[in-house]
C-alpha cells in the first residue's frame, strides 16, 4: 500500500471507531487525543481497528507510536503493510 | 413511553422494530425513541406477542402514556377480531386516566399546548388546578422546542438534560464527599502483565478490572448503591453502574451496565467498549438509561488528578476517579515512586454518612493492592 | 385639530334636541313635563321657550297614549322623539313598542317604517327606589325590529341622537340616571355625529376584557384603573349599541385577553350579560384562559336606602374580584 491508500485505511478505522466524526477534516499531525478528544477507550478501540483492518500485531509498549495519523501511515509502513 | 431518566418528559417515537403480530422474546428491540439523550432502543421485558401500537412514528409521547400493547400469550393462544381486542384497548385507557384525571385546562391552553406539539398532561397546574396559557407558556421555556429526531445526540437537548438532573440533585441531595489517595501500583503492573498475553483485540483499559472492583466493594456497602425515592431509599442487590462517558463538543451521558459485580474481566470488556459504541453513535436501550444504583466517573489517562462528581438522581452515590500518576509514596517507611489514583465518593447524607464512604474507601485500597484476587 | 368643549351629559342631551329640532323640522319632542318642566332630568329646560308648545309637547300621564301617538306621527311623516320618565314608566308602552313600533315594518312587507326615537332613562343610585330604578335594557335588547343603543359617555350623549334620527326604523336610547351631571368631552359643534352600530375600546389592556355599557362604564373604568396599579392589565368595552352586538370588538378583544368579564346593572339571569357570555363561548371558546365573569345586579328590586342600592348594584370592588378570579389570583 502506498502512503495515500494507507492514510485512508486509517481513516477509516477513525470513523468506524468513532462514527460522529465522519465527515471531519483529518490534520495528519496532530495526536487524534488533542484532535478529536478521544479518551482510552476511543484509543484502544481504534487500535483494536487498526489491527483488524491491517492485521498488524500493535504490542501495548507501541501505542505512543501511533498518536496521529501520520504517527499511524509511518508505523504501518514499516512494517512492510 | 417508559422514563429513561430522571430528567425526561416525554419521547419521540422514531420507528418500530416489531409489526403488530410479531412474536417478542425478552430484550429483543421494539421501537426506537429519540430523547434528550439520543436516540435510544426500547426494549422488551417478557416474552410474548406485539399486538398493537398506539403510537405512530413522529408522536411525541409522554412518559407513562401507553404506546405498545403487548400480549403475554398466557390470556389465549391466538385473539382476532373485535371482541378480543377490546380487552387491552380499555387498559391501554384506563393506564391514561391517572394523567387526565382531575385536571382543568382552559380551552385556550389547550389550543396553544396543541399547537405547539406540547403534551398538555406534563404542565404542572397552578395552586388553584389549573393549566391555563401562563403554565402552558412556563412549561414551554422550561422544555423548550420540540427535538427533531436526528439518530445522534442533540448537545444542545443534553445540556438541559444535564442542567435539570444536575440542578436537581443539587437542590435535593445534601452531598458529602470524602476522598482518598490510593496507590494503584499493582493493578497497573498487574494488568500489562495480562494484556502482554492478550491478543490486541482482547486488550484490557485499566477502567475494566478498576470498575470490576468498585463494583465488588460497593456489595459491602450497600448504603451507597440503590435509589432514593418518594422520601425512601431502596438499596440495591446487584450492582448496575452508570458509566460517564464524554461527549465530543460537550456534554456526557452515564449509561448503566447491568450487574458489574457479577460480570467476568472480559464481559465486562465487551459491554464496555459496546456502551461506549452506541453512545458514539447515538444507539442505546432503555434499560440503559434508567435503572443504574451508582454512577463511576473516570477521569482517565492525561486528565486531573481529581474529580468532585455529582449524585445522579435517583441514585445515592457517585464515585469519581482522578488520572493515574506516578507520585512519591511512603511506603513500610521509606519513600517509593508509585502509581496514585485520587479515587472520591460523593455520598447523599440523606441515606449515609462520610464514615460508609470512607469505609468503602478502605476496603477498596485493599482490593486494588490485590487485582489478582479481586 | 379639533377644538373640544367640557358638557355636562344633560346639557350635551339638550344640545342634540336643539339641533335635530334646528335641522329637521319633522323633529318635535314628547312626553310627561318635558315643555313647561323642562323635563324629569331637565334635558329640555329651555327647549319650549326656544321652539314653542307644538314641537316641545307635555303629554298626559299616559306611556301608552303618547307612544303610540309617536308611532303614529312617524308614520305620517314625521321624527318624533317620545321621551319616557324612566325604562319601569316604559312597561306601561310596552305593547306600543313590541307589538307596533317594532313590528309594522315587517308586517307590512316593508311598505311601513317607523323612524321613532324614543329615549328613557334607566338604572338605580338616585335613591328612587324600586318602581324607577331598574334596568330592563335587555328586555328591549331582546326584539327584533327594534334598535337599542346607551350613550356612556357625554360625547356620545350629544352624537347619538342625531345618527338615531336617520334611522328608518324605531331606536330606543337609554340614559342611566347617574350620568346626567357627569362632565366630559365634545367635539366642535357640525362635528359630533357618531355612529351607532360599534362598540368602543375605553380603555386597552392585555389581561382581561371588561365588557360593559351605560352607568357601568365609569365603575368599570375605575375598577380598571385600581387593577392597574395591582400589575392587571385591563380592556374595556363599552358597548354602545346593545341590539345588534358588535360582536366583532368583543372577540377580537376576548381573543387578545383569553378573559372576559361582563358587566351588566340588570339582573343576572336573563340579561345581555347572559347573552354576550354565551356569544363568546360560541365564537371564542377556544381562546379562554378562564370562564366568563358576570357582575350583575342582585335579584332583588332595588332597594331605597343608598347603602342597600350600592350592594345591590354593580361597583368596582365586585368588578375587581370578578378579575382577579378569572386570572385565579
Amino acid at each position: 500500500m502506498n502512503d495515500l491508500e494507507l492514510s485512508d485505511l486509517v481513516k477509516r478505522v477513525l470513523f468506524d471507531v468513532a462514527p460522529d466524526l465522519e465527515g471531519e477534516p483529518v490534520d495528519p499531525k496532530i495526536p487524534f487525543r488533542e484532535q478529536f478528544e478521544f479518551d482510552s477507550m476511543d484509543f484502544l478501540n481504534f487500535i483494536i481497528g487498526l489491527h483488524q483492518a491491517s492485521g498488524a500485531q500493535i504490542p501495548e509498549a507501541d501505542y505512543p507510536q501511533l498518536a496521529s495519523l501520520d504517527d499511524c501511515v509511518s508505523y504501518l509502513k514499516a512494517r512492510h503493510l | 413511553m417508559p422514563s429513561l431518566g430522571a430528567d425526561m418528559d416525554e419521547g419521540t417515537l422514531v420507528e418500530w422494530l416489531k409489526q403488530p403480530g410479531d412474536r417478542i422474546h425478552k430484550g429483543d428491540i421494539l421501537a426506537v425513541v429519540e430523547t434528550q439523550k439520543g436516540a435510544i432502543e426500547i426494549e422488551v421485558f417478557s416474552d410474548g406477542v406485539f399486538r398493537d401500537c398506539l403510537a405512530s412514528p413522529g408522536d411525541r409521547v409522554p412518559v407513562g402514556e401507553v404506546i405498545a400493547i403487548l400480549d403475554s400469550g398466557k390470556a389465549s393462544a391466538a385473539p382476532t377480531g373485535k371482541a378480543a381486542l377490546a380487552v387491552p384497548v380499555a387498559d391501554a385507557k384506563a393506564l391514561q386516566e391517572p394523567l387526565a384525571r382531575g385536571r382543568k385546562v382552559t380551552p385556550a391552553a389547550r389550543r396553544l399546548a396543541q399547537e405547539s406539539g406540547m403534551d398538555i398532561s406534563r404542565v404542572v397546574p397552578d395552586g388553584t388546578g389549573v393549566v391555563g396559557l401562563q403554565q402552558v407558556r412556563a412549561h414551554a421555556a422550561i422544555t423548550g422546542p420540540p427535538a427533531v429526531p436526528t439518530g445522534r445526540i442533540d448537545l444542545k437537548e443534553m445540556r438541559k438534560a444535564i442542567a435539570a438532573a444536575m440542578a436537581r440533585s443539587k437542590r435535593e441531595i445534601p452531598h458529602y464527599y470524602v476522598s482518598s489517595d490510593i496507590d494503584v501500583t499493582a493493578l497497573m503492573d498487574w494488568l500489562a502483565e495480562e494484556n502482554a498475553a492478550r491478543s490486541v483485540a482482547d486488550r484490557l483499559l485499566y477502567a475494566v478490572p478498576l470498575f470490576c472492583i468498585l463494583a465488588r466493594t460497593l456489595l459491602e456497602t450497600s448504603e451507597l448503591n440503590g435509589q432514593y425515592e418518594a422520601g425512601e431509599f431502596s438499596p440495591s442487590q446487584s450492582v448496575h453502574a452508570g458509566i460517564a462517558i464524554a461527549m465530543r463538543g460537550g456534554g456526557l451521558i452515564a449509561p448503566a451496565i447491568r450487574d458489574v459485580a457479577g460480570k467476568g474481566l472480559d464481559e465486562l470488556r465487551v459491554s464496555l467498549t459496546d456502551l461506549v459504541g452506541r453512545v458514539r453513535s447515538g444507539r442505546l436501550r432503555s434499560s440503559e438509561l434508567s435503572g443504574a444504583t451508582v454512577t463511576f466517573s473516570n477521569l482517565g489517562e492525561r486528565t486531573a488528578d481529581t474529580l468532585m462528581p455529582i449524585i445522579y438522581p435517583p441514585q445515592v452515590a457517585i464515585i469519581g476517579c482522578g488520572q493515574i500518576a506516578p507520585r512519591p509514596w511512603v511506603k513500610d517507611g521509606e519513600v517509593h515512586i508509585r502509581q496514585i489514583m485520587s479515587i472520591t465518593v460523593a455520598g447523599d447524607h440523606r441515606v449515609s454518612d462520610g464514615r460508609s464512604a470512607a469505609r468503602f474507601l478502605s476496603r477498596l485500597e485493599k482490593r486494588l493492592a490485590k487485582p489478582e484476587v479481586s | 385639530m379639533t377644538a373640544t368643549r367640557t358638557l355636562t351629559y344633560r346639557e350635551a342631551i339638550r344640545e342634540a334636541l336643539r339641533e335635530a329640532m334646528q335641522r329637521d323640522e319633522r323633529v318635535f319632542l314628547m312626553g310627561e313635563d318635558v315643555g313647561r318642566y323642562g323635563g324629569a332630568y331637565a334635558c329640555s329646560k329651555g327647549l319650549i321657550e326656544e321652539f314653542g308648545e307644538a314641537r316641545i309637547r307635555d303629554t298626559p300621564l299616559s306611556e301608552s297614549g303618547f307612544t303610540g301617538a309617536g308611532i303614529g306621527a312617524a308614520l305620517g311623516g314625521m321624527r318624533p322623539i317620545v321621551e319616557i320618565m324612566t325604562v319601569n314608566f316604559s312597561l306601561l308602552a310596552l305593547d306600543q313598542i313590541v307589538n307596533t313600533a317594532a313590528t309594522l315594518r315587517h308586517m307590512s312587507g316593508g311598505q311601513f317604517s317607523v323612524p321613532l326615537v324614543i329615549r328613557m332613562a334607566t338604572g338605580a343610585g338616585r335613591q328612587l327606589a324600586a318602581q324607577h330604578s331598574h334596568s330592563l335594557e335587555c328586555w328591549f335588547a331582546h326584539v327584533p325590529g327594534l334598535r337599542v343603543v346607551a350613550p356612556a359617555t357625554v360625547a356620545d350623549a350629544r352624537g347619538m341622537l342625531w345618527t338615531a334620527l336617520q334611522d328608518p326604523d324605531p331606536v330606543i336610547m337609554f340614559e342611566h340616571a347617574t350620568l346626567y351631571n357627569d362632565e366630559g368631552e365634545v367635539a366642535a359643534e357640525g362635528q359630533v355625529s357618531c355612529d351607532l352600530d360599534n362598540a368602543a375600546i375605553r380603555r386597552t389592556g392585555k389581561d382581561v376584557s371588561l365588557i360593559t355599557y351605560s352607568g357601568s362604564l365609569k365603575k368599570t373604568l375605575d375598577a380598571a384603573q385600581q387593577l392597574s396599579e395591582e400589575g392587571v392589565d385591563c380592556e374595556v368595552i363599552d358597548l354602545r349599541s346593545l341590539r345588534p352586538l358588535d360582536d366583532a370588538t368583543i372577540m377580537s378583544s376576548v381573543s387578545k385577553t383569553a378573559r372576559a368579564v361582563i358587566v351588566d346593572e340588570g339582573w343576572r339571569s336573563g340579561s345581555l350579560a347572559g347573552e354576550i357570555s354565551a356569544r363568546i363561548q360560541e365564537q371564542a371558546f377556544y381562546s379562554l384562559d378562564a370562564p366568563v365573569e358576570r357582575v350583575c345586579s342582585v335579584e332583588v328590586p332595588i332597594p331605597y336606602p343608598s347603602h342597600l342600592e350600592m350592594a345591590a348594584t354593580p361597583q368596582a370592588e365586585g368588578i375587581m374580584a370578578a378579575v382577579r378570579k378569572t386570572l385565579r389570583k
